[in-house]
């Protein structure tokens, strides 16, 4: 045989990529983009003029803006926070519970807990405030029946107690999702390390916390990392329950609520898409900066079990 | 072959069916709304009367939803597609849509010399030269009371704030009915039907709104402080867990007759007709002591406007017109009780409860809200901030002054006025 002729330049492999990139670039990088560059615009006399960071220098140097943005961050990071103490153990919790093989009904329970998360918000957010209603719901009846009367206060509308009640509508919300990866994790670990563990003697709890967690927790991070994207996009159930103005006095406002109100405006605030998007553009940076931390940080240090 | 015979068929209808269109309607024209509850209203009243009277025009009236209506008409505005008449909102919206050049000028339109002032104030520019949308209508703030309950518990209709403050105090003490219906989870109610409500007694209506543009009072004088202190003394009259109360909660309260008062605005008399069971009455904001002059929050709402760039400019003028004429207004207020022409000419109404509301601008004192005109330009947005704060001052969270002291700054911060 001749020497091997020239391998042709291989053109399947762009090809079978463009679909997923072009889809990709035209619904995600372009509007990326186009966000970036209309934080950098300002709108003066009809026209949008360059301007270089004077929006971001508006943002955090004009007390105006500045004292909503860092409450909108401060407010953002407590919802995440609660979702990281709340929903992510009861998550594991309860996928622990299920994957046990003495419970019955496992099916029912585990399509009940992921129902609310296939809910519209505008679904969740309606019926929670309705629940919650001093007036019409349901609470205030049910902590009478059991005597806890005394400790209903309308908690959507008191300033210290409204932010971490939608967190927490939240977490009901969303706890299905943590609780079926970690089942799927829980299942995917093989028979021969469990019976292997209890041929050592190892069971019940030291089991769980012994063996299983730590072949889960390259799922925990991932869940971590979703909830933290999921937390910082925010914005639904806080437009749908408060409203965009985030009340009582802005105790709800969260980084999308505040986004909202900067690009579309509200009743006869003017919308102003550079300010808009100079907002949108510091949530992006914080989603990835969040994200680089867990990817170099945090997850080359995991780890993993091949089995 | 049938397949061949039916595609010609279908072509034929449809030459047809366009050349008879083009035939019947001469002009053709759109109107672009918010307004999608008055649809029916539109298609069966208004644009019938007007279509008789001017053969040669057809009229359709094409809302879009209240939330998306700014933004769907910016684009249509800018792609070029838009309606020949453009629904205004009141002051800067609309104001902005002008200087664009989206607006026509129509000071001099025959009609528009039914209007008052003030009634054209909120479709003006600034200086009052140029007006650009025919003014429809306005909405009176005051309050609905329960006439059942009223009698029941044989209170008078209070005139002064002192009566207003006993009558309060004795169904409390009857225990019957929640003295007054309102919420602060809205944030709005507490601003539009609480402070720009009371308000216009205290600051003395035109007089004031017209010193705090031009900047010869302050947020934080007394006048504008008072009708805070007012509302903060509201608090023990609202029902329990009022700080998570919605404003459907609100309606439903006083329509389900469990609240006595309920601090309205006019547009509720249609909803309440149709719900409430019982008998309703009407005051306007309560006085300092009796004899003193009335001031009511008569806020100019809605207003039509044409778009510069419409192709049927002159059709679109005699619609104007006739928007302009006692005509239209008696068929839309009666159409839409609670929502008060602007023409000068008296509309005769059916709706008792509208008579009432509309009978306080012979007695009363009209002005608009306060912080519409030029005051909700900048950043922080006055109006928004009046909500919050009007709300903190009712939950206790703030005191009268310093909310008066927030609002005051915020607006300190980018507002100048004109020296």
């Amino acid at each position: 045989m001749a020497a091997a002729p020239k391998r042709p330049f291989r053109w399947h492999i762009g090809i079978f990529l463009a679909p997923a990139v072009l889809v990709y670039t035209a619904i995600m990088i372009l509007p990326l983009a186009g966000t970036l560059q209309l934080s950098l615009f300002r709108n003066i006399d009809q026209s949008q003029v360059f301007v270089g960071l004077e929006n971001f220098r508006t943002l955090f140097g004009d007390p105006n803006w500045s004292v909503n943005f860092w409450n909108a961050l401060r407010n953002n990071v407590w919802f995440f926070v609660i979702h990281m103490l709340v929903q992510n153990p009861i998550g594991v919790m309860l996928a622990a519970l299920l994957s046990s093989p003495k419970l019955r009904f496992a099916a029912f329970y585990r399509t009940a807990i992921f129902v609310p998360t296939i809910l519209s918000f505008v679904i969740v957010g309606f019926a929670w405030k309705l629940i919650l209603s001093p007036l019409w719901g349901v609470a205030p009846n049910l902590m009478d029946l059991v005597g806890l009367k005394s400790l209903f206060t309308p908690w959507l509308g008191k300033e210290e107690y409204a932010l971490t009640t939608l967190s927490l509508i939240s977490v009901w919300q969303f706890v299905g999702i943590p609780m079926m990866l970690i089942y799927a994790a829980l299942l995917s670990i093989p028979e021969e390390v469990i019976e292997a563990a209890e041929c050592d003697g190892i069971t019940g709890m030291s089991q769980f916390w012994k063996i299983k967690l730590p072949l889960i927790l390259p799922s925990i991070g991932i869940i971590s990392i979703l909830t933290f994207v999921g937390n910082f996009n925010a914005f639904d159930l806080i437009y749908t329950a408060q409203g965009a103005l985030a009340g009582p006095n802005y105790s709800t406002d969260i980084l999308g609520t505040f986004l909202y109100r900067a690009f579309f405006g509200f009743q006869l605030q003017v919308g102003d898409p550079n300010m808009g998007a100079a907002i949108a553009t510091m949530m992006f940076l914080i989603i990835l900066g969040g994200v680089c931390v867990y990817l170099f940080l945090v997850q080359t240090r995991l780890r993993r079990y091949q089995f | 072959m049938t397949t061949k015979l039916l595609t010609a068929l279908l072509l034929g209808t449809s030459i047809l069916g366009s050349a008879g269109v083009a035939y019947a309607a001469d002009v053709t024209l759109n109107i672009e709304s918010w307004r999608g509850d008055d649809l029916a209203i539109w298609k069966d009243k208004l644009i019938p009367a007007f279509e008789a009277k001017n053969p040669g025009i057809k009229v359709v009236f094409a809302p879009s939803a209240p939330t998306e209506y700014d933004a769907a008409l910016g684009a249509k505005l800018a792609a070029g597609s838009a309606g020949d008449l453009i629904t205004c909102r009141p002051f800067d919206k609309s104001l902005e849509l002008y200087k664009k050049g989206n607006l026509a000028d129509l000071s001099s339109l025959p009609g528009m010399e039914n209007f008052s002032d003030v009634a054209k104030a909120a479709w003006q520019t600034d200086d009052g030269k140029a007006s650009f949308c025919v003014p429809m209508a306005s909405v009176i703030h005051g309050f609905i009371y329960n006439k059942d309950a009223f009698d029941k518990l044989g209170i008078k209709v209070p005139e002064t704030r002192d009566e207003f403050f006993a009558a309060l105090d004795k169904i409390k003490a009857d225990g019957t009915y929640i003295p007054m219906a309102m919420g602060t989870k809205d944030l709005w109610e507490a601003a539009t039907m609480g402070y720009q409500n009371i308000g216009p007694n205290y600051w003395k209506g035109e007089e004031g709104r017209a010193a705090l543009i031009k900047g010869e009072q302050k947020l934080t004088d007394k006048d504008w402080v008072a009708p805070y202190e007012e509302l903060a003394k509201w608090k023990p009259y609202l029902g329990d867990g009022f700080e998570a109360q919605t404003y459907p909660d609100s309606q439903n309260l006083f329509t389900l007759g469990r609240a006595a008062i309920y601090p309205a605005g006019s547009w509720e008399i249609g909803l309440f007709n149709t719900q409430a069971q019982f008998k309703m009455g009407a005051f306007p904001p309560p006085v300092e002591k009796a004899g003193d002059t009335c001031y009511i929050s008569d806020h100019t709402d809605i207003g039509m406007g044409l778009n510069a760039a419409s192709k049927n400019a002159d059709a679109a003028k005699t619609f104007l017109s006739w928007v302009a004429s006692p005509d239209f207004a008696a068929i839309y207020a009666n159409a839409l009780p609670g929502f008060f022409s602007l023409n000068n000419t008296p509309v005769k109404m059916e709706d008792p409860l509208a008579q009432e509301f509309v009978s306080w601008r012979g007695k009363c004192k009209s002005t608009i809200r306060s912080t519409y005109q030029i005051l909700s330009r900048g950043t922080p947005n006055l109006e928004n901030e009046t909500w919050v704060e009007s709300a903190n001052v009712i939950n206790g969270t703030d005191t009268p002054e310093a909310a008066a002291k927030k609002l005051q700054d915020g607006l300190d911060s980018w507002y100048k006025p004109a020296k």
